[in-house]
């Protein structure tokens, strides 16, 4: 250390922290535009209708527009609710098919190299990027004639398009990340085939599974583009039904406030609980963190 | 890829050519992650039982395990061949006993200003939202890498955006950027910006479309870009810092190279999705004012779904499906060489 060297540390540091702090306002700007709208939805769904306009941060909160759009919306002649248990219904159908279906599909993937595995993969993943209305149109007019329009089966069978390829293409990622040694060893003891991707290799992917259900039904419980078409009044879902307070002259801001954030707790919670899966499931297993 | 057999063998041979040591690995595997058969499961089937089941039936079973997702595959694929088929026939409401027309509703839309128009709003639209959220989740991952106690704070709620329902996010949007009572405007106020007619000319409709899918989507390519920070490795920094390089040359010449194969996943990804972008203009915009933002696949919608013309507006569809095909291949291709080249890069 030269007495030069030590004249120029403080300096250099008072830039870092300068820098640093510059930095965090950065972030914490970010982050203001990332999280004033939520906050927002907040205040609008508090409000009392006849302040709804003449203040912004000041008013009477009230829990009046949770209680309409909850309260069957009689008044508003939107059953808000059944909205929500649709979503529900149709989310966790479409996941449950998807797994079903899915995971024997992504263990052959992961374990055989066979004629034509590659290519449904890629039709899989095809399905992920296809602009929906591709199929949907063609289902609007096949569904009216085969009586699967507005139905909860019409809904579960055309979401495995954002389902399927996501549990598919994780569920693939790892089954082939796990030894297969482990299952060999299994087959040495005596096990089936069958036995030992029971009982060795799904329980050892059973984290993946949950992590890849939850986001398959975050996905399907946000899609608007089906329901908005193939369902009328019967299967409609919330994302469909949360527009419903738009409509007509006069707009009810607070009650659309109140209806989107209801709309948007599930999909959060579950959020929350899937955080280091995230990045695997987001790019289809390209990254693992 | 790890196949544990040779191709197209079925898993005759190399179940039967067990790695030794494979057992304690097994057992010790069960003691850790607690898996292995439950308690109370039936035992196994009884020594060699594996081997009892005939060849042909194992090398058929990864066929049979593939059959689900085929039916269900074709399932898909049969509306997708229907619509392709409806595009060479006149079909629509009015027109329940469709013609046979040929290639017709396609040499209509390529001679058809209005498709054109609304070609360009979207590409500018996937550029625009892709471009934005790559610099600004970038630049967010960045920021968050150094972990400060303000980043990690909020780190954790950086998904919340993006767990929103595009089209809910729209709705939220649509109400703050009402020009008379949204809080936008009250919030610019003090700035003298406080009429701002945000979804109420064609360029700030575009633009407010565009700000919704960068409020959704930033996280989506920040969490893969912190990711991909988080695993790159840390000796060439270090020399880096030893040799006195300064922050910019080190981004330039280091983190951006090695970061760019995570980026550009997210990249890929975004583009795509932009292409097809629905929910976000139909709850915003509805395609207004004017078709300033009308995009392909609101067209598709205003023509099949509102004007009932099916054949017409499926064949937008198609058209869009061939270009996001095409530029996926493209992209997909550009995505592995760009990892290859990651590859070699020794760590």
């Amino acid at each position: 250390m030269t007495k030069r060297q030590a004249s120029t540390r403080p300096k250099g540091a008072l830039k870092r922290r300068v820098l640093g702090i510059a930095a965090d306002g950065a972030l914490i700007l970010y982050f203001l535009f990332a999280l004033f709208p939520v906050v927002w939805m907040v205040i609008l769904s508090l409000k009392p209708g006849h302040e709804l306009f003449s203040t912004y941060f000041s008013f009477t909160p009230t829990l009046d527009s949770y209680r309409t759009v909850l309260g069957a919306g009689e008044d508003e002649g939107v059953p808000f609710v059944r909205f929500f248990l649709n979503s529900l219904v149709v989310s966790l159908g479409a996941v449950g098919l998807s797994l079903v279906i899915g995971l024997p599909a992504a263990y052959a993937a992961a374990r055989w190299r066979f004629r034509g595995s590659e290519n449904l993969m890629f039709t899989l993943l095809s399905f992920r990027f296809a602009p929906e209305l591709t199929v949907i149109i063609p289902l609007f007019v096949l569904y009216q004639q085969l009586g699967l329009f507005d139905t909860y089966l019409g809904m579960i069978w055309v979401l495995q398009l954002v389902t399927l390829p996501l549990i598919v293409w994780i569920m693939r990622s790892y089954f082939a990340d796990l030894s297969p040694e482990l299952e060999q060893a299994a087959l040495l003891d005596g096990y089936t085939r069958k036995q030992a991707f029971f009982r060795v290799a799904l329980p050892l992917v059973k984290p993946g599974i949950a992590a890849v259900s939850l986001l398959a039904f975050i996905f399907a419980w946000n899609n608007f583009v089906f329901p908005l078409i193939l369902t009328s009044s019967q299967a409609q879902t919330v994302t469909v039904g949360a527009l419903s307070f738009l409509g007509g002259d006069r707009p009810k801001y607070n009650l659309t406030a109140a209806a989107a954030l209801v709309s948007v707790i599930p999909p959060l919670l579950l959020a929350l609980t899937i955080q280091r899966y995230l990045v695997r499931g987001l790019s289809f297993g390209a990254v693992k963190s | 890829m790890s196949s544990s057999t040779e191709a197209d063998h079925g898993a005759a041979s190399s179940d039967d050519a067990a790695v030794a040591g494979a057992r304690e690995k097994a057992s010790a595997a069960d003691r850790g992650a607690g898996s292995g058969p439950a308690a109370g499961a039936p035992p196994p089937a009884g020594p060699g039982a594996e081997r009892s089941v005939p060849r042909w039936r194992r090398s058929l079973r990864p066929y049979l395990l593939i059959v689900p997702a085929l039916l269900l595959t074709g399932g898909i694929l049969y509306p997708f061949g229907l619509g392709l088929y409806y595009t060479v026939f006149d079909f629509a409401a009015s027109k329940p006993q469709p013609d046979f027309t040929g290639l017709e509703n396609y040499r209509r839309i390529f001679t058809d200003s209005s498709f054109w128009d609304s070609a360009w709003v979207t590409v500018l639209y996937a550029v625009g939202a892709a471009a934005v959220e790559t610099v600004l989740g970038v630049a967010v991952a960045l920021l968050l890498h150094r972990s400060t106690l303000v980043g990690r704070v909020l780190e954790k709620v950086l998904i919340l955006p993006l767990m929103i329902a595009p089209v809910i996010a729209a709705i939220i949007w649509k109400l703050m950027l009402q020009p008379s009572v949204g809080v936008v405007n009250y919030l610019l106020r003090p700035f003298g910006l406080g009429g701002v007619q945000w979804t109420d000319t064609p360029t700030g409709a575009l633009l407010s479309s565009i700000a919704v899918d960068v409020w959704v989507y930033t996280p989506f390519v920040a969490i893969l870009a912190l990711a991909g920070l988080r695993s790159l490795p840390t000796s060439p920094f270090e020399a880096a810092a030893v040799d006195g390089a300064g922050w910019w040359f080190t981004f330039r010449k280091l983190t951006m190279p090695m970061l760019w194969p995570y980026v550009l996943v997210a990249v890929i990804f975004r583009f795509m999705d932009s292409l097809k972008v629905f929910d976000i203009i139909y709850a915003l915009t509805e395609g207004g004012p004017g078709d300033s933002t009308v995009v392909l696949q609101i067209r598709a919608y205003l023509e099949a779904i509102r004007f009932q013309r099916y054949s017409f507006g499926l064949s937008y569809m198609i058209v869009l499906w061939a270009v996001v095909y095409l530029a996926a291949m493209v992209l997909v291709r550009y995505l592995g060489r760009i990892q290859n080249r990651a590859a070699e890069v020794p760590k």
